[in-house]
């Protein structure tokens, strides 16, 4: 008997029963761990490097001065710039998202951009115009103005998304605007401060380029110039363990405060934008300060840009090299983007169809290979060519490896969200209208990540083509990217023949920030929200 | 034939034990509902039988053919076992017609969406896609969906408790009748008892990772077998007795038992236990036991009347009567009556000397939620 009144075969013998309990679902956890201890790799050969020479020589390099002084300059310039991009994020994002602050779209746009402009290349702007920008406070005013937007989009983000009516209820009980501000908003946005203020410190552990030519000291630096020009791996590879344990510590961090989101900010689906505050008389103070902000942090780096463009088209005209070096690059980036995004898959799906203690562990620890800086991938992919894959060595498939390692975290984050917004039980569903498991991936599961895919290639083909540190240490013999053909002039100070080069990633990086921007704010429903 | 039998079914969560021995028959074209608490397995007992979770041990065969038997089982897609889970979970980059038509061969797939558009009063809708349609709308796309392959047997996972009041009344009446109209069997699960009534031909009560009763919607109401079903299925008066010879004593007097031959099972040697009134059994008047009305509340459709009386032993009864004229105010006194007869229960595994009526509709257990 059927459901419906057509007839349909009516007899069918009694199929038994076949073994099939893991078939599929083996598979991805294999292929899922796989990956995961792939991409987690790198911390191993480091390891491995460092205990080469014996507990002794650790113990020594542990107590030189040099460690004490590369702490002290870490913290201390975590310290700033963190405090420095805190109120700038805020500050902008409560500008934007909730005062009648004129044209808040074009701020948003503008107040992201920085990121579109690589770290070294904003170090690269400064110090050509400014020769004295450097040290300390040159470090400070640079990373600061190249990183707030790490803050300024969760907040605003938030700001967006959460109900206006706690703040309401606030000014309702008799508070004042700061009061609610300080009390109410705030608070609110406290996880995704705490977010931002983590990414920025992760940011500044991993910077070589930017910091090199600031001639600032932190660990990056001085694990560059232990490997490249004292050729210490011992050395090199102890510094990078510390390097890692600090940003592990980072991650973790970061990963506690990601759970309490759901805690503290509340995000409902029926929330009502905010009636914006209205400036009044403070509106051309705010104006005023946003013109500041997007001038040092835009402005300036545009204009040295225009400025060397410019001033060293007489001399050294961008010739057809540049163009050559663009495809390189991208043919790079775009590789290591293929690859990165189709090893995401099967651990975000992995993670995602089940919520066993494994599944958990093997997305926690691909998560955690964030804390991994470019430098330390870059040593560990070295290592491991030299010991255990000598013909590869310096060669295309390496600095390939390298980029998938490096931004492997990136592409899951990507494919992850996404498959967060697949509804649930539509692969069962799928499955009981008798359709095989592959075929429920290629028909129901894919075409709906299909967006997040997208998103993952091109964060990550953009994000390598900027990539200084690692390709600096694992290009191929004679091949340069447009990052280390940019590198090469400035470090001999040839500011107008590096020009082009900056602009070329400039330009590149702006799509991935424009992107960046609409998937953190553009008010991302998923689709069961909007089917309601 | 695609009856669904299941036999001492066994399941885990890890190592939370959620099925204990479950045993469930379903004929033939018959409409059953599983009703129970959030946690008490309703939904691993679907998924298991759907193929999406493992049952430890135990067998589950439909039309005779099985599925599982805790070593091995069919896939989930080999089972022809419709599914609509408690969300619809449409697939949001189809169209209505792309969702009904996806476990159709190609060739079949033009002439039966349409079909199952009209059937399901979605004719000319198609082509939206789901988050154009209302919920409603999308709960009979993901019914239609299910239907489209003709499944050997339909389960339904709280399909209609998104929805709001209203619509979900419309919609089950709908669905039972369309599913009655095809003669499909089909199992629901639930936790509102007005829906599970309303929907099915048998309804099985669920505690504990096992059925406790399975009986038509009539028989489970009045002639539940213990206490916990008396509750789960509404309202009840269950109160202290003493039987005998067809007879309980009670604190409104001498009843009539409904079944005497359960009067053996249900009650101790001595004759004492408890017996079931449901409230709209109890008449207040002039005449019979007198009672205290302590809280009256109107519903639109009745009145809803708290009352307390002195029982058998002398301690103060609480009684729940619904009428439909206007009872006196609280603290008047009133005189009640019994329509029909008392029905005896089995303590269901709470101590036998039960306390005085309650008056919860659904048993406060909940369990670790497991879906």
């Amino acid at each position: 008997m059927t459901l419906t009144s057509t007839p349909s075969p009516a007899v069918r013998p009694p199929r038994p029963p076949r073994r099939i309990r893991t078939a599929g679902s083996g598979v991805l956890a294999l292929v899922a761990i796989v990956v995961t201890l792939l991409v987690a790799s790198p911390l191993v050969f480091v390891a491995l490097e460092a205990s080469q020479s014996g507990w002794g020589t650790v113990q020594r390099l542990l107590g030189r001065p040099l460690i004490a002084t590369l702490f002290w300059h870490t913290a201390v310039l975590t310290a700033i710039v963190t405090v420095g991009a805190l109120v700038l994020g805020f500050g902008a994002a409560w500008l934007v998202e909730r005062t009648d602050l004129p044209l808040r779209r074009t701020w948003t746009v503008l107040v992201a951009m920085p990121l579109a402009i690589p770290e070294f290349v904003h170090g690269y702007c400064w110090v050509s115009l400014f020769p004295s920008v450097q040290g300390l406070w040159g470090a400070a005013l640079v990373m600061t103005s190249s990183l707030y937007p790490l803050v300024f989009l969760p907040v605003a983000a938030v700001l967006r998304r959460s109900d206006a009516s706690a703040e309401e209820v606030a000014r309702s009980l008799g508070k004042g605007r700061l009061t609610v501000l300080w009390r109410v908003t705030l608070p609110q946005t406290r996880p995704a401060l705490a977010g931002g203020a983590l990414l920025v410190a992760l940011y500044l552990l991993g910077e070589y380029g930017a910091f090199a030519m600031l001639r600032y000291d932190t660990f990056a630096t001085a694990i560059y110039t232990q490997f490249e020009t004292a050729f210490d791996t011992v050395s090199a590879s102890v510094l990078s363990l510390i390097l890692i344990a600090l940003a592990l510590v980072v991650v973790l961090l970061q990963n506690r405060i990601g759970r309490q989101r759901g805690r503290v900010v509340r995000e409902g689906n029926a929330t009502r934008p905010a009636t914006p505050v209205a400036l009044a008389g403070a509106k051309p103070l705010a104006l005023l300060a946003m013109a500041a902000l997007v001038g040092v942090a835009v402005g300036v780096p545009v204009y040295a840009l225009g400025y060397w463009l410019v001033k060293g088209g007489s001399t050294t005209l961008p010739s057809a090299e540049i163009w050559s070096l663009t495809a390189t690059t991208l043919g790079y980036a775009l590789a290591a983007a293929a690859i990165a995004t189709a090893a995401a898959v099967p651990v975000a799906l992995y993670a995602w169809r089940r919520d066993t203690r494994l599944a958990r562990a093997v997305e926690q620890t691909a998560y955690l290979t964030r804390a991994l800086p470019g430098i330390a991938v870059a040593l560990a992919v070295v290592f491991f060519a030299i010991r255990y894959a000598q013909p590869f060595y310096e060669q295309p498939p390496l600095l390939v490896a390298g980029y998938v390692a490096l931004f492997f975290p990136l592409a899951l984050t990507a494919v992850r969200s996404s498959l967060a917004q697949v509804p649930h039980g539509v692969e069962d569903v799928a499955r009981s209208l008798g359709t095989a498991p592959l075929a429920v991936l290629a028909r129901v599961t894919l075409p709906l990540i299909l967006p997040g895919l997208g998103a993952a290639f091109a964060m990550v083909a953009l994000t390598a083509s900027t990539e200084l540190t690692a390709t600096l240490l694992l290009r191929p013999t004679g091949t340069d990217t447009l990052a280390t053909q940019f590198w090469t002039y400035t470090t001999g100070l040839a500011w107008g023949a590096a020009a082009p080069y900056a602009a070329v990633m400039t330009a590149l990086s702006v799509p991935a920030v424009l992107l960046l921007t609409r998937r953190t704010l553009g008010g991302a429903r998923t689709a069961k929200e909007a089917a309601r | 034939m695609s009856g669904l039998t299941v036999t001492d079914l066994h399941a885990r969560h890890g190592r939370a034990d959620v099925l204990t021995g479950l045993d469930l028959t379903v004929g033939d074209g018959e409409l059953a509902a599983v009703l129970g608490p959030s946690g008490c397995g309703k939904s691993t007992l679907l998924r298991i039988v759907a193929g999406f979770h493992a049952a430890a041990s135990g067998t589950v065969a439909v039309g005779g053919r099985v599925l599982d038997d805790g070593r091995a089982r069919v896939r989930a897609e080999q089972r022809r076992i419709g599914y609509v889970p408690q969300d619809g979970a449409l697939f949001p980059h189809l169209t209505a017609a792309g969702n009904i038509g996806f476990g159709l061969p190609r060739a079949e797939r033009k002439a039966r969406v349409a079909e199952l558009l009209d059937l399901v009063g979605l004719g000319g809708l198609g082509d939206r896609h789901p988050h154009q349609l209302s919920g409603g709308q999308q709960q009979r796309v993901a019914l239609a969906r299910a239907l489209a392959p003709r499944p050997d047997l339909l389960l339904l996972d709280e399909p209609f408790s998104a929805l709001d009041a209203q619509l979900r009344i419309e919609l089950r009446a709908e669905v039972a009748a369309a599913l009655r109209s095809a003669g499909a069997t089909a199992v629901l699960v639930t936790h509102d008892v007005d829906e599970a009534l309303a929907f099915a031909d048998i309804v099985a009560v669920m505690r504990d990772g096992r059925i406790t009763q399975a009986d038509a919607p009539d028989t489970l109401f009045h002639r539940p077998v213990d206490t916990h079903v008396a509750r789960a299925l509404g309202e009840a008066n269950l109160l202290p007795a003493v039987c005998a010879d067809g007879e309980a004593r009670t604190g409104l007097g001498a009843l009539p038992l409904s079944e005497p031959l359960l009067m053996t099972e249900a009650l101790t040697s001595s004759g004492s236990g408890t017996v079931l009134l449901r409230p709209r059994q109890l008449r207040l008047g002039d005449e019979g036991m007198r009672a205290t009305v302590t809280a009256v509340h109107f519903r639109g459709h009745d009145h809803r009347v708290e009352l307390s009386c002195a029982g058998e032993d002398g301690r103060q009864e609480r009684l729940v009567a619904y009428t439909d004229t206007t009872p006196p105010g609280p603290g008047s006194s009133v005189g009640v009556t019994v329509v029909g007869a008392a029905h005896a229960l089995s303590p269901a595994g709470e101590a036998a000397a039960a306390p005085a009526p309650e008056t919860e509709t659904v048993p406060e257990r909940t369990v670790a939620k497991a879906h």
